[in-house]
């Protein structure tokens, strides 16, 4: 992938661009000067070692934290700054909210709201962010709850469900925001194995059915083998290596991915 | 000395009419800690180090000293520099400040107890910060916060004596000034600990009952 691209994105352009992006907690580099673009309806895979910066990628983008320099453009602007004068300054919390509703996310830990139904779940932040009304509100999340299977258990709240059943209901939870991007950040690594299944259909279905950018991080190597258009191995903060799945999860060049498929594959 | 039951209902409307004080003394107080409380969470949370650094050390002055010496330095003392107050507004402030501390404690402890995801995912659903206090984060902490809020009700309600020594005309004061005048302090005092029992007990088994009340709307198996 050409990282040499100019500074100022087309419109037409990648959906998600990062540029020249640096996170760190005071002397730990977890970004290191990383450009990323994401084009538009792209499936990309983030894999490598803990510690490597894959979940910081997702956690920048979504402006759960701040970076420390760099810039991300979205949708042919940019994210985390806008525009003052000539040139840019970081974006303050107007300016984030009037962007960041593109961009989805699905944590690891589920981070349903316990208080409320799988359905007051969904409704909450279209009737209240978006302004929906409440059947339209309704009517749209027992949509999305019937397409990852849950409308069914719609006036459960999360503690009657089981882990598969909480991480779809927020699967549902994240769409009824139509964001143009999902990011979707371990969303197995929580879960018992045999409902891992469940959850991996659903963002199957995701991918084949709905023209969804989306950017996962994953330890499911077989299945970001299958969804992925590409796979970006991340190590110190860098992409050490990305291509189709099959190049890299079949061919890896880089010393630090083989070291790194072996060692994941060995362990399964 | 044996128990009179003819001196005790002689007595019982002076004591009826003081535990009215009581309650009204201990409900006052604890409405005005309830608002103190927050008042003094909020103020540790500025943007202001300074402002934060200084309220947490009242917060801990308040905390660390006894309040019946906090109440002697708001009636006796602050009138020799020109604070002069009456017993009763003593009492409120004294005891609205003194439980305030406690319960903005009990306010960060419930508010920590909201796990960061939460947080975070009012974040990616890109709901304002109101809503997510609102909707998300006050929701989840105020059942946390009941219990210990709860038993602050109960600790005002039996710390109210102490205004005896100021001269509040609660039940401990009444039940002094009736020993004083007839020289029996059995059924006085006997009294006012029965009163106490029968308010206190029921009341804490109400908030029992609030706190599963509470947590079964938000749909707590508890």
């Amino acid at each position: 992938m050409d990282t040499q691209n100019p500074q100022t994105p087309a419109a037409d352009g990648p959906i998600v661009q990062f540029r020249n992006v640096t996170k760190s907690y005071g002397a730990l580099t977890v970004l290191d000067k990383l450009d990323l673009d994401i084009a538009q309806n792209e499936m990309v895979s983030i894999i490598g070692p803990s510690g490597s910066g894959k979940t910081t990628v997702l956690r920048v983008l979504m402006t759960l934290e701040t970076i420390n320099d760099g810039v991300i453009y979205l949708d042919g602007a940019p994210l985390t700054h806008m525009p003052k004068d000539d040139g840019l300054e970081v974006a303050n919390e107007k300016y984030l909210r009037n962007h960041r509703s593109k961009i989805g996310m699905v944590f690891q830990q589920f981070n349903l709201f316990p208080h409320m139904t799988a359905l007051e779940n969904c409704v909450e932040a279209p009737i209240n962010v978006l302004g929906m009304n409440r059947d339209e509100a309704e009517s749209r999340a027992i949509d999305l709850l019937r397409m990852v299977g849950m409308e069914g258990k719609k006036d459960e709240h999360p503690s009657r469900l089981s882990g598969g059943q909480q991480q779809r209901v927020a699967i549902a939870r994240a769409l009824a925001m139509r964001p143009k991007i999902m990011l979707l950040d371990e969303v197995t690594s929580a879960l018992d194995p045999e409902v891992i299944g469940e959850v991996l259909n659903v963002i199957r279905s995701l991918n084949n059915e709905h023209n969804l950018t989306m950017l996962m991080v994953t330890h499911q190597m077989g299945f970001a083998r299958e969804i992925s258009d590409r796979v970006c191995f991340f190590y110190d903060g860098k992409i050490a290596e990305q291509g189709t799945p099959d190049q890299l999860l079949g061919d890896p060049q880089n010393e630090r991915t083989k070291q790194f498929l072996h060692a994941v594959l060995d362990a399964n | 000395m044996e128990w009179r039951w003819d001196f005790t209902f002689e007595i019982l409307p002076r004591m009826l009419w003081a535990t009215g004080n009581t309650l009204l003394a201990a409900l006052i107080g604890y409405a005005i800690a309830l608002v103190v409380g927050l008042v003094f969470l909020l103020l540790q949370q500025t943007r202001y180090r300074l402002i934060n650094f200084l309220v947490r050390e009242i917060v801990e002055f308040i905390r660390s000293t006894p309040l019946l010496v906090q109440l002697f330095f708001v009636y006796f003392v602050a009138p020799q520099f020109g604070i002069i107050l009456s017993a009763w507004t003593s009492a409120m402030i004294t005891i609205g400040l003194h439980f305030g501390t406690y319960l903005s404690e009990v306010y960060r402890g419930s508010l920590n107890a909201v796990p960061k995801g939460q947080w975070e995912a009012c974040r990616a659903l890109n709901m304002s910060a109101t809503r997510t206090y609102f909707r998300v984060i006050l929701p989840q902490a105020f059942p946390v916060a009941l219990p210990g809020m709860g038993n602050y009700l109960i600790g005002i309600f039996k710390d109210t004596p102490m205004l005896a020594t100021i001269g509040v005309a609660e039940l401990m004061h009444t039940a002094n000034a009736l020993g004083a005048e007839t020289y029996r302090y059995l059924e006085p005092y006997t009294m006012v600990g029965f009163i106490f029992l029968m308010i206190s007990l029921p009341t804490a088994a109400g908030l029992r009952k609030l706190e599963t009340a509470v947590a079964r709307a938000q749909g707590q198996n508890k």
